[in-house]
């Protein structure tokens, strides 16, 4: 028999025992058996999330509206959503403010929960959020500099300076994506007991 | 620091002195962080690939932990140092084949290791032999404060720690605890145990081999979610099975005493034998045995070899190690030589397994 990955024999037979479809045999060479031990924890290795997510999309979306969540894309990394659905691998974390709406189910299934608790980092300015903000102002800069506005391009530059020194963006720009920075006001929970399993 | 000088070293968790060591190899605990200012690792041009990696060590050699570590540029290593390295479990697969720019910031005991490049910006690691997920958690903590001082990791306040697959954001944490069940095994009770505990959100996963258990009989149990749980519900929850299954495994060790213990004498001696005289022998043979063997020491069944020998052995016969240890580059046959030439040399230094021949 070969493994599953590639044309060598297959010396390894793997069971896993707590796969989500009942135990599951995985029939692997020496090398790739190794690589599937030394990954930490079975979890959801790239391909069961694929199905996962392709599963569920099909599930709860009609053909196509699954086109058109397919086609959004990540204004910051570019990602579309087909892609991450193909590679089970994010391009940014601006990717879960973008895709917010399509990940939740996903979150649901893989957590059974939305909402992260416990350890928080003290410098709390590492959002997606404030990157997202500096990259519209960056470009707003570049523009103006281009239409020669350089007085325009030096309060961005002073504006820019001082977010990346870690100014907080509370109160910054009501259009920008910044109320999920709260979770106060977060209007999304899902009804459901993020308990339940 | 030299890869050779690791080679001839036990590391710390490997020592196989913690908490109920005769059935728990190691813990485990792993955190993924990903740096704010950055796209994940799919979307990294190769030179935001080499800029992480440097603000990664700027900030470590801005720590007391830059003196202490090793920044290995793993980018830079041939095959066989990075297959050493997997061996070792101080990378992983998917760091030692990407492309790149990547890491690996290594401490000379082995307690921790960080990896830089692999799935997310961060892979923080640390190890402890036997059950001690606490003190473990405790180290990792600390580990996760002090870069957290220097870095700015991806966060919001709902999702927790951003992660590159969704699997592990919120926490970021992966507890992992390494068994040693050779008489679930026997008893052919293992499904039916791991089976119960998959309700409960808990992964275990195995190595077989072909028609017996070629693997060592070692599993591997860990958390499944990572996000809603803090990281002490988490390792409440690995904590709460681990005993449960090492009653479970020191049942059924009863169970095979009791059934006949002249014939499982009689069956890790004879494991032993064909360690101490093999002329060939393959890694995953030379598992299946040494596990058997690490069972008979655990029993009192066999006393002319003790538990650091044996765990040492699990690691130095892997072929990069032997291969590493011997100083050469061998074919696979010449491994299967190398190897019971070893095997002979250091059973037979802790006293012998034929006790005839002393
Ligand atoms: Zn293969
Ligand atoms: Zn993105």
């Amino acid at each position: 028999m070969k493994c599953q990955h590639c044309d060598k024999t297959a010396t390894f037979h793997i069971t896993e025992l707590t796969h989500p479809d009942g135990p599951a045999i995985l029939h692997l060479c020496e090398e790739h058996a190794r690589t599937f031990f030394n990954q930490e924890g079975p979890a959801h290795p790239a391909s069961a999330l694929t199905n996962l997510l392709s599963k569920q999309l099909k599930l709860e979306k009609v053909t196509e509206e699954l086109a058109n969540v397919d086609k959004k894309q990540c204004p910051m990394c570019g990602i579309t959503f087909a892609e991450f659905r193909k590679g089970g691998r994010l391009g940014c974390p601006y990717d879960y403010i973008a895709f917010e709406d399509d990940l939740e189910p996903l979150l649901i299934n893989i957590h059974g929960a939305t909402t992260h608790s416990g350890k928080a980092p003290h410098n709390l300015s590492g959002t997606p959020q404030r990157q997202f903000r500096l990259k519209q102002l960056k470009e707003e800069m570049k523009d103006a500099i281009q239409k020669e506005q350089y007085e325009v391009a030096g309060k961005l530059r002073d504006r820019i300076a001082s977010i990346e020194q870690g100014e907080l963006l509370e109160n910054d720009d009501p259009e920008s994506p910044l109320a999920d920075d709260d979770f106060q006001s977060e209007p999304l929970e899902p009804p459901s007991d993020p308990q339940s399993t | 620091m030299k890869l050779e000088e690791l080679a001839q070293q036990t590391g710390e968790w490997m020592r196989g002195n913690g908490p109920e060591s005769d059935i728990v190899m190691s813990s485990r605990v792993r955190l993924a962080r990903n740096l704010a200012d950055f796209p994940f690792i799919r979307k990294c041009t190769p030179q935001d690939r080499a800029a992480i990696a440097a603000a990664v060590r700027r900030a470590i050699d801005a720590l007391p932990l830059g003196s202490e570590t090793e920044f290995v540029d793993v980018s830079k290593l041939g095959d066989l140092d990075r297959q050493f390295l997997m061996e070792r479990q101080l990378i992983s697969h998917e760091l030692s084949e990407a492309e790149g720019a990547r890491a690996v910031i290594l401490d000379p005991h082995e307690r921790f290791s960080i990896m830089v490049n692999e799935e997310d910006h961060l892979r923080l690691q640390v190890m402890q032999s036997g059950l001690d997920l606490e003190t473990a958690w405790k180290r990792m903590n600390e580990l996760d404060d002090l870069l957290e001082s220097k870095l700015t990791y991806a966060f919001t306040k709902k999702l927790g720690y951003l992660t590159a697959c969704p699997t592990n954001v919120g926490t970021g944490l992966r507890i992992s605890v390494m068994l040693h069940l050779p008489a679930l095994v026997a008893t052919k009770q293992i499904e039916k145990v791991f089976r119960a505990f998959s309700k409960i959100n808990v992964a275990v996963r195995g190595l077989f081999g072909e028609g017996s258990q070629f693997m060592g009989d070692l599993y591997q149990v860990s958390n499944q979610m990572t996000l809603g749980k803090s990281e002490d519900q988490i390792l409440q929850r690995v904590s709460e099975v681990i005993p449960r299954l090492i009653e479970y495994e020191r049942k059924a060790r009863e169970f095979l005493v009791e059934e006949s213990r002249d014939d499982l004498h009689d069956h890790v001696s004879r494991a032993l034998g064909i360690l101490c005289t093999a002329k060939k022998i393959s890694s995953e043979e030379t598992m299946h045995y040494l596990s058997k063997v690490r069972m008979g020491v655990n029993m009192g069944l066999i006393d002319s070899v003790a538990i650091p020998t044996v765990n040492k052995l699990f690691m130095h016969t892997q072929p990069a190690h032997l291969q590493k240890l011997c100083g050469q580059k061998l074919s696979v046959s010449a491994r299967n030589t190398e190897r019971a030439n070893y095997l002979h040399q250091h059973l037979s230094e802790n006293g012998g397994a034929d006790p005839k021949r002393n």
